[in-house]
Formats: C-alpha cells, sequence, structure tokens
C-alpha cells in the first residue's frame, strides 16, 4: 500500500504545489486527474521516487521514501515500484523479452523468464517475443511497458498518462489490463491522467 | 548482462561501431606491424655481424660493401686482390679471417667460394654429408634444400653472376656433398664452396667463351686493371706470395690450373683479436691500398638511423589514426545519448544504479576498442606475413608473423583501452548525472 502526507514541491522558485493526502491499498486503484500543469507527472514522480519532496512523506509498505540514500532508492524502486509511462521507452537493441527480463536482472539480479514469458502471454503477446520493440504498434508497446512494470510484482504499480496516444480499443483495453494485472499481482494502481475515458473505468478518483 | 547489453547496442548502429572499429584495427596493425618490424628486423641484422668486426673489400659504399658481403643483399662493391688481402688477413691482430669470392648463383641462390669457417661462424652445422674440400663441391643452405629439393649427391650448372637468367656455366657441374643445418642467418640461403672453385669455373669462362659480351664487373676485373693491381702489390708481399704459389703447385698441373696468382677475391670477413684494429683499420687499409675496411655494425646503425626516420613518421601516423578513432568513438556515443537518455532514464526507473550507467557506456567503448585491438593485432601479422613472403624472395629475410612482443603490445594495449576510457569519459559522466524525472516528464 501507498500514502503520503502534506507533501509539497517546487521547481526551483516558480509555482508551488500542495498535494492532497492519499492512501491506496493492496489491490486497488486510483484515478488522479487534472488539467495540464496541475502537478499530475511531478506527483507521480514524487510517488516513484523519482523526486524527492520539499516536505512531507511517501510511505510505500510503511518505507518512507525519504530515508533512501540515492542507491537503496534505485534498488527499492525496481523491486517494489512499477512505472508505464504514457510513451513506452524500451532499450531499442534488445528485443521484447529481453526488455522485460532486464527490469527484472536490475532490480533482483536474477533474470525472470518464464515469468516474463507468461506475464507477455496474458498481455496477448505471445507472438512478438523476438521482435525489436520499434517493430510494434504504439498500443503493443504500451502492453510490453506493462509487462515490464509487473515482472517484479510491485507493491505500487504507477501509470502516467497510459492511454492517451491510444485509440479507443485499445486505451480500453490497456485499462482493463492494468486494473486486472494490478488486482492479480496485488499492486496498488495509481494512474495520472486527463483522458476522459477512463473516468468511468475507475471508481475511485481525485482531481487536483 | 550489463555487457551483454552493451554487446547489442553496439552493433544496433552496425555502421558506427564498424567506422570505429576501422579506424582502431588500422592503427593497432600499423603499430603492430611496426612493433614486430623493428624486433625482428634489428635482431635479424645484428645476429648476422655477430663476431665480424670489419669487412675488407673494394672500395665504394662502405654500406653497400656490408650489404654484400654480409647479408647477400647487394652487389659487390668490386674485387679485392687476394694476395693483398692475405697480408692483412694474417697480421696479429686478426683472430679470424674468412675470404668471401662470389661468382655464380643457382636460381638466384648466390654460390659463394669461401671456407668452411665460415659454416662455423654462423652456427650451421651439416644436417647431412660433409663439408666441401674438393673443387666443385658445395654444401647447401637448409633454405635451399628444401625448397629447390636438393639432396647430397646431386649435381647442379650455375649461372653467372647474380640473375638466375645468368648465362649457364655449363662445363662444371657443382657437385653437393653437405647440406648446412638451419640457423635463421643469412646462410641458410647460400650455397657454399671453396674459393678455387670460383676462380676455376671463371678462368675457364675466359679461356673458352672468350668472345662473349656480357660485362660483368668480374668479366672486367679478370682481363684488366686486376693483373694490374697483382703487378704492382707483388713486391710488398713477395714471401706470402711465393708460399702460396708453392702449396698451389700441385693444382696447377690440374686441369683448370689454379693459381693464386693474380686471383680475385670478393670480401674477407675479419675478427679482431683486440680493439684495435677497430680504430685502426679504417684509415690504414684505406692509406695504403686500394681496399676499403667497412665495420659492419657501424653501418647498420647508419642504416637503422636512416630507417629509423621512415619508421618514425609511419609510427605518428598511427596514432594519429588512434587520436581520430577515440574521437570517432567519443562523437557516435554522444551523438546516440540525445536518443539514449530516454532509455538511460527508464534503466533508472527499472532500478539500475547510476554506476550502472556509467559502465554501460564505458563497456560499450571499451569493447569497440578491444574488438580493435584484437582485429588490429591480426591484421598486423597477416599484413607481415605478406611482407615476409616478398623480403623473402627478395633480399633472403624472413619474419615470424606468430611472435609476439609482449611488453610493447601490452603497451599498445593499455594505450587502445586508455583511448577508449577517454573517449567514454564525458558521455559517461553524462549519463551518470542524467536527471531522470526531467527526462521523463519532457517527453
Amino acid at each position: 500500500m501507498i500514502s503520503t502526507q502534506n507533501i509539497r514541491f517546487a521547481y526551483g522558485k516558480g509555482a508551488q504545489f500542495n498535494f492532497p493526502d492519499i492512501a491506496v491499498q493492496s489491490g486497488e486503484s486510483l484515478l488522479i486527474t487534472g488539467g495540464s500543469g496541475k502537478g499530475k507527472t511531478t506527483l507521480l514522480h514524487l510517488f516513484g521516487g523519482l523526486l524527492r519532496p520539499q516536505s512531507g512523506q511517501v510511505l510505500i509498505e510503511g518505507t518512507g521514501l525519504a530515508s533512501l540514500s540515492e542507491k537503496k532508492l534505485d534498488r527499492f524502486r525496481g523491486t517494489n515500484i512499477g512505472l508505464v509511462l504514457q510513451q513506452a521507452y524500451f532499450v531499442s537493441s534488445l528485443n521484447v523479452l529481453e526488455n522485460v527480463v532486464l527490469a527484472s536482472w536490475l532490480a533482483t539480479g536474477k533474470q525472470a523468464n518464464d515469468k516474463a514469458r507468461q506475464l507477455l502471454q496474458e498481455l496477448d503477446l505471445t507472438d512478438h517475443l523476438y521482435k525489436l520493440p520499434s517493430q510494434l504498434s504504439i498500443g503493443q508497446q504500451q502492453r510490453v511497458s506493462i509487462a515490464r512494470a509487473l515482472i517484479n510484482q510491485p507493491k505500487l504499480l504507477l501509470a502516467d498518462e497510459p492511454t492517451s496516444s491510444l485509440d479507443d480499443d485499445n486505451a480500453f483495453r490497456v485499462a482493463d489490463m492494468l486494473a486486472h494485472l494490478a488486482k492479480q499481482y496485488g499492486s496498488a494502481l495509481i494512474i495520472v491522467t486527463h483522458d476522459q475515458r477512463l473516468k468511468d473505468r475507475f471508481p475511485n478518483q481525485i482531481s487536483l | 548482462m550489463i555487457t551483454k547489453i552493451a554487446w547489442k547496442n553496439i552493433w544496433f548502429k552496425p555502421l558506427n561501431t564498424a567506422l570505429s572499429i576501422i579506424l582502431l584495427t588500422a592503427s593497432v596493425a600499423i603499430i603492430t606491424l611496426l612493433i614486430l618490424l623493428d624486433e625482428q628486423f634489428e635482431k635479424k641484422f645484428n645476429a648476422n655481424i655477430d663476431g665480424i668486426d670489419m669487412v675488407l673489400g673494394a672500395q665504394g659504399s662502405p654500406l653497400q660493401l656490408i650489404l654484400s658481403s654480409v647479408y647477400q643483399v647487394d652487389a659487390p662493391t668490386g674485387n679485392i686482390d687476394y694476395a693483398e688481402a692475405k697480408t692483412w688477413m694474417h697480421s696479429p691482430m686478426v683472430k679470424s679471417a674468412i675470404p668471401l669470392a662470389f661468382g655464380d648463383n643457382y636460381h638466384g641462390y648466390r654460390i659463394v667460394g669461401t671456407t668452411p669457417e665460415y659454416l662455423t661462424k654462423y652456427g650451421a652445422e651439416l644436417k647431412d654429408g660433409k663439408v666441401f674440400n674438393k673443387n666443385f663441391e658445395v654444401v647447401v643452405g637448409s633454405e635451399i634444400a628444401q625448397n629447390l629439393g636438393i639432396k647430397v649427391g646431386d649435381k647442379f650448372f650455375g649461372s653467372h653472376g647474380d640473375a638466375a637468367e645468368g648465362e649457364l656455366h655449363e662445363d662444371h657441374a657443382y657437385h653437393v656433398t653437405g647440406i648446412a643445418s638451419p640457423t635463421g642467418k643469412v646462410v641458410d640461403n647460400l650455397i657454399l664452396c671453396n674459393v678455387p672453385s670460383v676462380w676455376a669455373m671463371h678462368d675457364h669462362e675466359h679461356a673458352g667463351a672468350e668472345g662473349h659480351t656480357e660485362s660483368t664487373e668480374e668479366g672486367h676485373e679478370h682481363d684488366g686493371h686486376a693483373e694490374a693491381v697483382a703487378d704492382t702489390h707483388e713486391h710488398e708481399d713477395h714471401d706470402h706470395e711465393a708460399h702460396a704459389e708453392g702449396e698451389e703447385h700441385d693444382h696447377e698441373h690440374e686441369e683448370v690450373g689454379i693459381s693464386e696468382e693474380g686471383k680475385e677475391i670478393t670480401a674477407v670477413l675479419i675478427q679482431f683479436r683486440g680493439k684495435m684494429g677497430f680504430i685502426t683499420w679504417p684509415r690504414l687499409v684505406a692509406q695504403n691500398t686500394r681496399m676499403q675496411a667497412a665495420s659492419p655494425a657501424r653501418e647498420i646503425n647508419r642504416l637503422f638511423t636512416l630507417f629509423g626516420i621512415g619508421l618514425d613518421a609511419l609510427q605518428y601516423l598511427a596514432y594519429g589514426i588512434m587520436l581520430i578513432s577515440g574521437i570517432s568513438i567519443f562523437i557516435a556515443l554522444y551523438n546516440t545519448l540525445k536518443e539514449r537518455k530516454y532509455e538511460f532514464a527508464l534503466l533508472r526507473v527499472n532500478g539500475a544504479s547510476r554506476l550502472q550507467l556509467l559502465l554501460l557506456v564505458l563497456i560499450e567503448s571499451l569493447l569497440l576498442c578491444i574488438t580493435g585491438f584484437i582485429f588490429g593485432t591480426i591484421v598486423g601479422r597477416v599484413a607481415l606475413s605478406l611482407i615476409s613472403g616478398s623480403s623473402e624472395s627478395e633480399f633472403k629475410i624472413s619474419f615470424n608473423p606468430l611472435e609476439f612482443v609482449w611488453e610493447k603490445e601490452g603497451y599498445l594495449l593499455e594505450l587502445t583501452i586508455f583511448v577508449g576510457i577517454l573517449a567514454a569519459v564525458i558521455p559517461a559522466v553524462k549519463a551518470y548525472s542524467l536527471n531522470i524525472s526531467k527526462t521523463l516528464a519532457n517527453a
């Protein structure tokens, strides 16, 4: 589970963000909406430990991110947090399977080959295991990044605009898979988006 | 795993990679070639002048005299009077003196008239048969025996002069009595006989083929001034002369009638007892005779100095190419950094540490360098074996491409790795200090 208390953040001397406290239990999901400039992505990066808040606390499974050193945070992020971004990035020289396996190796030092295959199968990507990411469609790439985010069974699954570059069919498909797999792996799912299509899909919402 | 990613990454951009590797290969190949040539050339050259302190020969270029009489690569400077040379050969300063008389060749291999001492000088033993002692008996160098398939008991005719196409001496056949053991020195590529064989071969030629038009130096000197030289010096060494004549008396009744009187040889290899000869001989010989005394060590040094300028230039060129390949790796890494920063951010999100990113970039560069080094080492050796092939046929000097000069090539490897690290430093530090949040937010 993840909970936050009084997080504040500012870029230099610019706008100050005060974020509402949230708490999401394992297997539950939360949709955070808001227009651009409201700090949606910033908040997500704070949850994921990519940014550190000026004040306030982010607790994931009882661990305060602020207390971790840079190196420990990298490791913690690898094992406990899965991230799905608006645009899917990959190590472009590695194939789909290798990209997913790489995430398991970076986090745990072990190469979870079977698990990666199983996950990719659940995401309907069995035919594309040995293709390079650049050979896939955007919808398929997004599904690969879901597989990669889930390979380490993270406590927290963060998704930043996961559907906004997809058409309706793919958007719903990706949203369904995210919700379904997060529940199956017992991860707390937080999605930030301005995508109106998702508002009906996730009942638990807050707006910035 | 990092290494695997690095490996996949460098082959993901095959053109960049190929360029970097080709440049590195070129520079490493040139430097390796130079290292091997330098090492082996000097070793080969110095092995051949072991125990030869001075060479006595006809006036002319001292370097030419050394090259012709010690290394058997150049044409002789001319001939010297044997009787006159003998006075110097018997000087108390001299420990050993080996006469050389060039005349014929067999398939381009020189037939040299000398004494059996020549074989021991170069550490050659007889692998087969016995040493020459009668006229027209020859000992064949190991390499010739192998190349031409010559065995003890074979007979062959020599051709006049240095060129394989020279006039054939069909009157006398050489008779192979021995095969020398391999030494790695010039003797492997020579056919050795006694000095009178050379004289006999050519005396007969002049008697039999009076009007032949081929105008070699030898031909001239036999006919012309050589006789005069013999005359003018006759009074100087009459006791030797007398002695020699007595010795040769029996031979004169033989069919060709060989007398040392007025006979010529090409050069004498001298080894001194003390240091005095080194200093005094060149001047003494030049002042008192029409011969010259040249020091092989000094001439070879001079030759290396001349070579050295060219080799140095080539070496600078190679280091220049290495610098360029370093820059090429740097540009390749730096350019891809822009598109790869998302990749790096992603690796960080997936739990990679900063250090792992730094290593990734560094390893990519090192993989290029080490691949280039390995290729360069191989290409350098292939080039050496090609050079060896042509120098073998032209100068009878061969190089061993499989020799490793560990010390210098070790330095070269270190240098290559250093170039690799240097080229990767800036891109690696950039990857190390990447702000992942900013990178991903601006996507």
